[in-house]
């Protein structure tokens, strides 16, 4: 049977490791490459490298990362940030992602995400939705959450799914970073809207979360980041407290 | 022993390598006929969509080379799926070896657990071949996929995910998994450790 996937997020800005609490406030939480390594041991199931440097140097660093955890690490790794075109997303696979994750860029320009099922198939295209709920319903929100969009968040990932998504990550802006668990309403909503995976982000702060999100979000993986960087949960505790509480996970 | 990749425009094929790498294995990735002809093994890796994948492959004469080959060939995911005689992924012609149609996933709107691709971690059973030695029965490995070979007699493990399908494949020299062997962890080191050993 298909398992839940536990998947740790790795904020990278200048080779290292950060995690903003609602996208400010930047702490700093390590080395990439081991992180990686430690969570691949401990049975995280995917990994996920965001890189939040906005330089072209930083930019390069990234690349340079990217090609040492796949020499490291031996559980498939998502990459997104800075991903604008497909002479991006080749050079990202090329160094040893499995998948990219774009958001603003496809909001943009959606044809995007057909060039890049079409060059190297849906597996590979994760589309990164940032939401968040305003009087008008689910809003997409791009740059960093900074801009609002007049895409329905609905709308769009069913738009998304038709133009070759291979999954979608969903976090919602008001949830991510204050752990209090995941906006799962919306993830429920987003299952039942697309045929493609959803993966639940942000707003985990304790076990209880990602069981919730399983059961009631309905959530294919469930990601998230300071709560493993700090040691909140521990990925071994936590599979455990899943399997005892009749979620399939490996 | 020396195991060479073959190199072509998939996306990420250097996990591969990278995988065998860390085995200490004596690996290199190619597109050279004569070093791929060479090799004591061979792996056929792939990421990517099927048509554009195969005109690649036809273009630069590496569809002939695949199929000519007599020492243990492995292709991975896409590699797998090339193999077979016909993929709905772009309706093209592959390479043939194995007589079955590559198929899509079909999501139903009734069982909206089972999303299409079929991405994430999933048992393999009824496990026949020397790939699978040391392993747990019903253990875990890491698939990323749309489209898949139905269950034959090439079968040597099979998952089910809407329906049963090959998990992996064998034909002679020929041997093809659909998940991922270089990113499923320990157990599948053990199924690369157990294909350099064939």
């Amino acid at each position: 049977m298909l398992a839940k996937r536990i998947i740790p997020c790795l904020d990278i800005c200048n080779g290292r490791v950060v995690k903003g609490v609602n996208f400010v406030n930047l702490r700093d939480a390590g080395d990439p490459v081991e992180m990686g390594r430690l969570y691949s041991e401990q049975g995280a199931d995917e990994l996920v490298f965001l890189d939040i440097t906005a330089t072209n140097e930083g930019r390069k660093t990234f690349v340079e990362l990217v090609e040492k955890v796949a020499a490291g690490v031996s559980i498939p790794f998502t990459v997104g940030g800075g991903i604008y075109d497909i002479n991006d997303v080749e050079r990202l696979l090329r160094a040893g992602a499995d998948k990219v994750s774009i958001n603003s860029a496809a909001i943009r320009r959606p044809e995007f995400i057909n060039e890049i099922a079409k060059n190297f198939g849906s597996q590979v295209c994760v589309v990164a939705i940032d939401g968040k709920e305003t009087a008008n319903g689910w809003k997409c929100m791009i740059n960093g959450g900074r801009i609002e969009t007049e895409w329905n968040m609905f709308d769009w990932a069913k738009e998304a799914e038709s133009r070759g998504a291979g999954e979608i990550l969903f976090t919602s802006m008001d949830h991510d970073g204050v752990k209090q668990g995941y906006p799962n309403q919306a993830l429920r909503k987003l299952y039942d809207t697309v045929s493609i995976p959803v993966i639940a982000s942000g707003g985990a702060g304790n076990m209880q979360h990602f069981l919730d999100t399983f059961n009631e979000g309905k959530a294919s993986a469930a990601l998230a980041a300071s709560v493993f960087h700090f040691g909140t949960v521990k990925i071994p505790e936590l599979k455990e407290f899943l399997k005892k509480n009749g979620i399939e996970v490996r | 022993m020396n195991v060479a990749v073959i190199k072509y425009n998939a996306g990420n094929i250097k996990s591969v390598y990278h995988a065998l790498k860390r085995l200490g294995t004596d690996v290199v990735l190619t597109d050279d006929p004569v070093r791929i002809q060479a090799a004591d093994k061979v792996i056929f890796p792939g990421v990517g969509e099927a048509g554009t994948t195969m005109a690649y492959l036809k273009q630069h004469g590496l569809d002939q080379l695949i199929k000519s080959l007599r020492q243990p060939v492995l292709g991975i995911c896409l590699g797998q799926q090339l193999m077979c005689a016909h993929s709905l992924e772009g309706d093209v012609d592959c390479l043939g070896i194995f007589d079955m149609p590559v198929k899509k996933f079909e999501f139903n709107p009734l069982d909206r657990d089972k999303k299409v691709p079929h991405m994430g971690w999933n048992n393999i059973s009824n496990c026949k071949s020397a790939l699978f030695d040391g392993l747990d029965s019903n253990s875990y490995v890491y698939f990323v996929h749309s489209y898949y070979v139905p269950v034959c007699k090439w079968s040597i493990a099979t998952t089910e995910y809407i329906e049963p399908f090959s998990a992996a494949l064998q034909k002679d020299n020929f041997y093809a998994t659909q998940f991922h062997p270089e990113k499923s962890g320990t157990v599948g080191q053990t199924i690369l450790e157990n294909f350099i050993k064939l």
